[in-house]
């Protein structure tokens, strides 16, 4: 179980992060393994969003927002000050809650990031349309839009946005996709997709999922973190380990309280 | 239908207050109705009187009586093109019809062209005698014809469309029958091309400064409050910014001194550029807070989507701020810009011309607009300019829709991409 550094994606040591001077997340040491589901669970409000959005800066867009602590990205720490936020999130994709598609076609709205990260076509390489196509294909879309590629990717139903937003993120070739309780606006159906989808996505891209459904973590990832308030209502990391073990032999009560639906 | 809830009478913890609830929906209701009503009376009161104005009856003593030129019983506007040539030759002066012929010999004029020139130069309808409104044309024709017949035998009464080709195509005159607005509209349109092409940019980067990049510090928030209030700010102390910045602090520029464009006419600084430069300070203010407005609906999910996918601050505010903001903010440039068209104050301090005949040829010209030439026309004591000046007001609304219009249909294309 103890994982060599080579085989994590990302870590995140003596992670400290403040709203203004309300600490929101206190002292969490959470490693990632490469191509593997990482689920976060937890109640309401304890900061797993937070710790989320601390793997690709985007908490920095918030303007009270800080951080102390280190997440190393490759061995890198992506809070250093040479590291440009910009690159960070275009190689630690994320997919939002409810399904933000833009406004655009389908086809734009995957082709955007990639032309934006300034995309090469070429030999021995796709050409646009066919990365978009590859995209879609990955994202388990593209049976259902290739023949309307050039309608608003806002036409589709939510479940189908979720995915043009997961093939959106992938068409930048992110190494790790961050996923904020992605199927938690969608029906049972959706839902199902985008879990299977995350099974398959899982063998080329780390994933880490935070989710409000412990069957959803139980069913889809191979390790969780469970958070839960301290007294100073700051999220703190209870437990981390492999999925099965936390679901079945949890080492701390609040853990075991929370799984077997005692609190929370 | 019985009032009462249905479980009143198992858990009696609610009044049966329903039907008064009701009526005061009603009566609220009606409120809001009235408000529309009132707006919609007042507009068309306004529309009524200009209409109203701008159409009617008009009585004109001509210098020579039309009947008394007819030929063999051939009235006047019968006549072919050779006879009207004699006609003209027997009642100007030798040497105004020498000047005539030097303009353009009589040979090469149409026999329209020639008609008109009897008419100007020899019936000479100059002297407007009376105006009646379309409303007093319409129910008391035969009594005012009968009544200019008693006082004014000469006079001929015809009904009269003030707002007619002649009057947009014209200059402005002393005359009321001859004044035109050509002059007015074409001042109107460049003060107000010069205000958008300067405030626009402006106001959007503006906006888009204070709602993305500014912090949160007093600096800017004393900014966002001065903004508001300037909005507020009578736009006759913007006249006098730019009569002081513009018109005089800036007189090389404005003038066209400098540029080496300065129209001979003026070289001074009360130029198209110093009105247009003066509305578009007026309209910033507004500009600026509806583009923050605009800008501030852009949901920030689609924000966040752009950051996740490693766009830049600037790609996001590009590519999808905004494209998604660029609607509102087109609305409220319809706003500003209406406001703009109609503003009459500040041009007058910034030194609108109230007398002027020729076209402006560019930024650097003497202006006038059409609402200095309304008020200019609404304040003489002769009855006729009220009716000029009606048809003026009409005209403005029919620019002001126009301006409009084009604007709609370009954000409506916008809003569908």
């Amino acid at each position: 179980m103890p994982s060599t550094a080579a085989q994590l994606a990302i870590q995140a040591k003596n992670l400290n992060v403040f709203y203004g001077a309300f600490k929101a997340v206190k002292n969490v040491n959470l490693p990632i393994e490469r191509k593997k589901v990482t689920a976060i669970i937890g109640p309401s409000g304890c900061g797993k969003s937070t710790v989320l959005r601390s793997f690709n800066r985007m908490n920095e867009l918030v303007p009270s927002a800080h951080i102390e602590g280190e997440i190393l990205f490759n061995g890198q720490n992506i809070y250093a000050s040479d590291v440009d936020p910009v690159e960070v999130r275009r190689r630690i994709g994320m997919v939002f809650q409810k399904p933000n598609p833009f406004p655009k076609t389908i086809y734009e709205n995957v082709a955007w990031g990639a032309r934006l990260n300034g995309f090469r076509g070429g030999v021995g390489r796709p050409n646009m349309d066919e990365w978009v196509e590859q995209c879609l294909l990955k994202a388990a879309l593209w049976d259902e839009v290739k023949d309307k590629l050039h309608q608003s990717g806002l036409s589709l139903s939510g479940g189908q946005q979720q995915r043009l937003c997961i093939a959106r993120a992938i068409a930048v070739q992110p190494e790790i996709i961050l996923m904020d309780e992605p199927a938690s606006a969608l029906d049972p159906i959706a839902t199902l997709k985008i879990e299977d989808l995350m099974h398959e996505l899982a063998q080329e891209y780390t994933i880490i999922v935070v989710t409000h459904n412990m069957q959803q973590a139980a069913r889809v990832s191979d390790f969780t973190a469970f958070f839960t308030m301290d007294e100073d209502r700051s999220g703190i990391l209870v437990e981390f380990g492999p999925t099965t073990q936390i679901f079945t032999t949890p080492t701390d009560d609040r853990t075991e309280g929370y799984i077997t639906g005692r609190f929370g | 239908m019985s009032t009462k809830s249905p479980g009143s009478g198992l858990i009696p913890f609610f009044a049966a207050n329903l039907s008064v609830r009701n009526r005061s929906a009603v009566i609220w209701r009606g409120l809001f109705q009235l408000s529309t009503v009132i707006g919609m009376v007042t507009l068309a009161l306004l529309l009524y009187t200009v209409i109203n104005k701008s159409f009617g009856l008009v009585a004109i003593n001509n210098k020579v009586n039309p009947e008394t030129l007819a030929v063999n019983g051939v009235p006047l506007e019968q006549l072919d093109k050779d006879t009207l040539v004699n006609i003209l030759q027997n009642n100007v002066s030798k040497g105004k019809f020498r000047q005539l012929e030097r303009e353009m010999p009589m040979a090469e004029r149409t026999r329209d062209e020639v008609y008109a020139l009897v008419i100007d130069t020899v019936v000479q309808p100059k002297d407007i005698v009376g105006t009646w409104t379309l409303v007093e044309s319409l129910t008391r024709r035969n009594a005012i014809i009968a009544q200019v017949h008693d006082e004014h035998p000469d006079a001929t009464v015809s009904f009269r469309s003030w707002l007619n080709p002649n009057f947009i195509n014209s200059p402005q005159s002393s005359d009321p029958l001859a004044a035109g607005v050509r002059t007015a509209v074409l001042g109107s349109l460049l003060t107000i091309l010069t205000t958008i092409l300067v405030a626009f940019p402006i106001g959007v980067g503006a906006a888009i400064y204070l709602e993305e990049y500014a912090e949160d510090n007093w600096l800017n928030r004393l900014l966002q409050t001065n903004i508001t209030n300037l909005a507020g700010v009578p736009s006759i102390i913007y006249g006098m910014l730019g009569l002081a910045i513009f018109v005089r602090g800036m007189e090389p520029i404005t003038s066209g001194a400098l540029l080496g464009g300065a129209d001979p006419t003026t070289a001074n600084g009360r130029t198209i550029l110093s009105a247009g430069l003066t509305l578009a300070l007026l309209v910033l203010p507004i500009l600026i807070i509806n583009g923050q407005e605009a800008i501030r609906a852009v949901p920030s999910s689609l924000r966040q989507a752009s950051y996740g996918l490693g766009a830049t601050k600037w790609q996001t505010i590009w590519h999808h701020v905004l494209p998604s903001a660029l609607s509102g903010i087109l609305t409220g440039t319809i706003l500003a810009v209406s406001r703009a068209i109609g503003e009459t104050a500040p041009l007058v301090v910034v030194g609108a011309a109230t007398f002027i005949t020729f076209d402006p040829s560019g930024p650097f010209s003497k202006f006038t607009t059409l609402p200095i030439q309304i008020y200019q026309w609404t304040s003489r004591p002769q009855n006729e300019f009220r009716n000029i000046a009606a048809a003026a007001i009409l005209v403005l609304l029919i620019m002001l829709l126009t301006l409009n219009a084009v604007a709609i249909f370009l954000r409506n294309r916008f809003q569908r991409n």
